[in-house]
């Protein structure tokens, strides 16, 4: 390892033609530095361009513009077999002719390995995933979860710098693949190796991942750590894309440094003390953004500051929480509220058209500029 | 009886299985019977078949000859083991070139644009749309001696001042081979592009993400995989060019006879169905060999047939 990050993408952009005939960029002037060793997500919604970034990567797409470098070297046009990166593919891409031990063999046998140490290595790699005796198997006598486990097993034995996993668990039910995602993440720790990992699904970003890029229409929208996006989003789609959140459109009435105080006319009320990021002034048109599960229901005006009254409209109970759908003077809003308390007594749920309080506390409510 | 079909499946079973039976029975089992009975039998001088057992037609057939020069009671006559030798090899060859011009004919249609793809395929079907001796005579036009290509090939040669004489190409074997390749071509293009259009692109990618260039990708991935596709054609081709003997015919002249032609010629004009019919079933018996040889080798190609 010479470079410090493992992946490299500098200002690259990928166009393609439309069945229309019109130019589309997929990617669209990305740039970011995936550290060596790092679980790195890719989330966003289908046509993003995290797959397109990830296949310019791999090699099986050249970037109309800019440059992806891998451990420091500027890729150009160097073809997929001459990169030292390997790819899970969405469908598992195996060699359906070829059995387990024979699709794991075929990278190390391009590589010209000897025939013993391409059985050692093999072996090792299918100890990893757990397959052990599955050697003889063709890939259509497994199971959807061990069909995953020999495509990741046939990238990871030919020991890459980079892996790359384009929404590896999609196939996979969702105990299986919650499974996974913690043996994925052990594995990736374990082998010290950097993880590229191509998803759709929050929830499997947020678990695995060091650091995450959320990107819509080709462009990376934040890159942070899990907790940074979730927690303090850059703009509103991102609260929006990732979790839930209720947003109430308002107007910067005073500002200090570090604090402002949002006047929220579909509330007829200000929001004070809320903590704001660099570059917005006075009189500024926002959006303040909460998470439902961050507001506070109190039955009481227990404090005055940035307490709001609020009827209730609905609740459902889903489990885990019940949601908790309020009014105020007309605004919309969503509660979530966790189920710390048994629900079995009718009683314990807030009844449609009672009298409520809001809490929102300053330091979980974000001031995000209007775009 | 209705109550009895509803609730018993073999009942339904056999019923669904009736008309295939039937069919099957009345238009393969009893004239393949029909055949082997004749075989046994011997003609009579007006051309009659007469019902005995004897295996005449068959000794005959493998070179058992009591029409022999210098008086000797019996003697070998290789002619007709000539002619099954000559259609087992023609056939092979065919189905050789075939898969030769076939395959990377396929292997461009499959890789080409999806819309351009339909386009070529039709092209391949259109000659089908015409009748099957109107295309063997076409390549009669094509190869006689006045015909097109000695005409363009005179051309060239006047050009550049060269002698030429026209090519004798009408009537010999290479015009046979000519003409089976042209006709069951089609054959051999459309199971083999099948099979590698079902090919998951993300295979090669695959291959090629694990190391293979491209030679190495169609070597260990591309050509397995079309295996099947090969297989079919190959039976689609093989059996049909041991038995027809209309491209022989036309092309060859009377010059080329392959079993086919013995079969035909014994029951129009010989008039002796009897050693027709022997020699039916030894080409059917023949071909049955070959292929169950071939096919426990490489499989039916059953994966395409089923797709």
């Amino acid at each position: 390892m010479t470079s410090e990050f493992a992946v490299e993408m500098r200002d690259v952009v990928k166009k393609f033609i439309t069945p229309e005939g019109n130019e589309m960029a997929a990617v669209d002037h990305v740039t970011m530095q995936i550290k060596n060793g790092e679980f790195f997500s890719m989330l966003g919604s289908s046509g993003c361009g995290k797959t397109t970034s990830l296949r310019m990567v791999a090699g099986f797409e050249w970037p109309t513009e800019g440059e992806v470098y891998i451990e420091g070297k500027a890729m150009g046009h160097t073809p997929p077999f001459q990169r030292k990166v390997n790819t899970v593919f969405q469908n598992y891409a195996l060699f359906q002719h070829l059995t387990v031990y024979q699709n794991l063999a075929f990278g190390l046998e391009m590589e010209g390995a000897k025939e013993d140490e391409i059985k050692k290595r093999v072996g090792r790699a299918l100890e990893m995933v757990q397959l052990t005796g599955m050697d003889r198997r063709k890939p259509k006598q497994l199971s959807g979860g061990q069909q995953q486990r020999v495509a990741l097993a046939r990238a990871l034995v030919k020991t890459p710098d980079v892996l790359l996993l384009d929404e590896p668990l999609g196939a996979l039910d969702l105990k299986l693949r919650k499974e996974m995602q913690l043996e994925l993440k052990a594995l990736q720790q374990q082998l010290g190796i950097t993880f590229i990992y191509v998803t759709h699904d929050q929830e499997e970003a947020l678990t695995m991942s060091d650091r995450i890029a959320v990107m819509s229409k080709g462009k990376i929208q934040q890159l942070g750590t899990p907790v940074e996006i979730y927690e303090r989003p850059n703009n509103k789609f991102v609260a929006d894309f990732i979790g839930e959140s209720n947003f109430l459109e308002g107007k910067i009435k005073s500002i200090s440094q570090n604090e402002a105080s949002v006047f929220v006319p579909s509330i007829n009320a200000e929001v004070v003390g809320l903590p704001i990021s660099k570059g917005l002034v006075k009189g500024e048109e926002v959006i303040v953004s909460i998470r439902p599960e961050k507001i506070h229901i109190a039955e009481k005006d227990s404090i005055n500051q940035n307490m709001f009254r609020a009827t209730v409209t609905n609740t459902v109970y889903i489990g885990v929480d019940t949601k908790v759908f309020v009014d105020v003077h007309g605004a919309k809003l969503k509660v979530w509220e966790q189920n710390r308390i048994s629900r079995l007594d009718p009683k314990s749920f807030y009844s449609v058209g009672q009298e409520v309080w809001l809490m929102l506390l300053p330091e979980n409510t974000i001031v995000l500029r209007k775009d | 009886m209705l109550q009895r079909l509803r609730e018993s499946k073999s009942a339904q079973g056999t019923l669904l299985a009736l008309p295939t039976t039937v069919w099957l029975f009345v238009l393969l089992i009893i004239p393949l019977i029909l055949t082997a009975v004749v075989s046994f039998g011997r003609r009579s001088p007006d051309g009659n078949v007469i019902y005995t057992f004897t295996f005449e037609n068959y000794t005959r057939l493998f070179g058992y000859s009591t029409n022999c020069a210098n008086g000797q009671p019996s003697c070998f006559d290789p002619l007709y083991v000539n002619i099954l030798g000559r259609s087992l090899s023609l056939a092979f060859n065919t189905t050789v070139l075939v898969i030769s011009l076939a395959y990377p004919l396929a292997y461009f249609i499959a890789r080409a644009h999806p819309k351009q793809r339909n386009m070529y395929l039709f092209m391949v079907l259109i000659p089908l749309w015409t009748n099957f001796v109107i295309r063997v005579y076409a390549w009669m036009m094509l190869l006689r001696k006045e015909g097109a290509i000695n005409i363009i090939i005179g051309w060239i040669a006047h050009f550049l001042h060269i002698p030429f004489t026209p090519f004798e190409m009408l009537y010999t074997p290479g015009a046979v081979l000519v003409g089976m390749v042209y006709e069951f071509l089609p054959f051999m293009i459309l199971p083999i592009y099948t099979s590698l259009e079902k090919i998951d692109l993300s295979l090669y990618e695959a291959a090629a993400d694990l190391g293979a260039n491209a030679v190495k990708t169609f070597l260990r991935v591309t050509l397995p995989l079309s295996m099947p596709g090969v297989v079919a054609g190959t039976i689609l081709v093989f059996i049909p060019v041991m038995g027809t003997f209309i491209v022989s015919d036309i092309l060859g002249g009377r010059q080329v006879i392959l079993v086919g032609n013995l079969i035909q010629r014994q029951f129009l004009d010989a008039r002796d169905p009897t050693f027709g019919s022997a020699a039916s079933l030894i080409l059917m018996v023949l071909t049955l060999i070959v292929t169950y040889f071939y096919t426990r080798k490489f499989g039916f190609g059953e994966e395409i047939v089923v797709a």
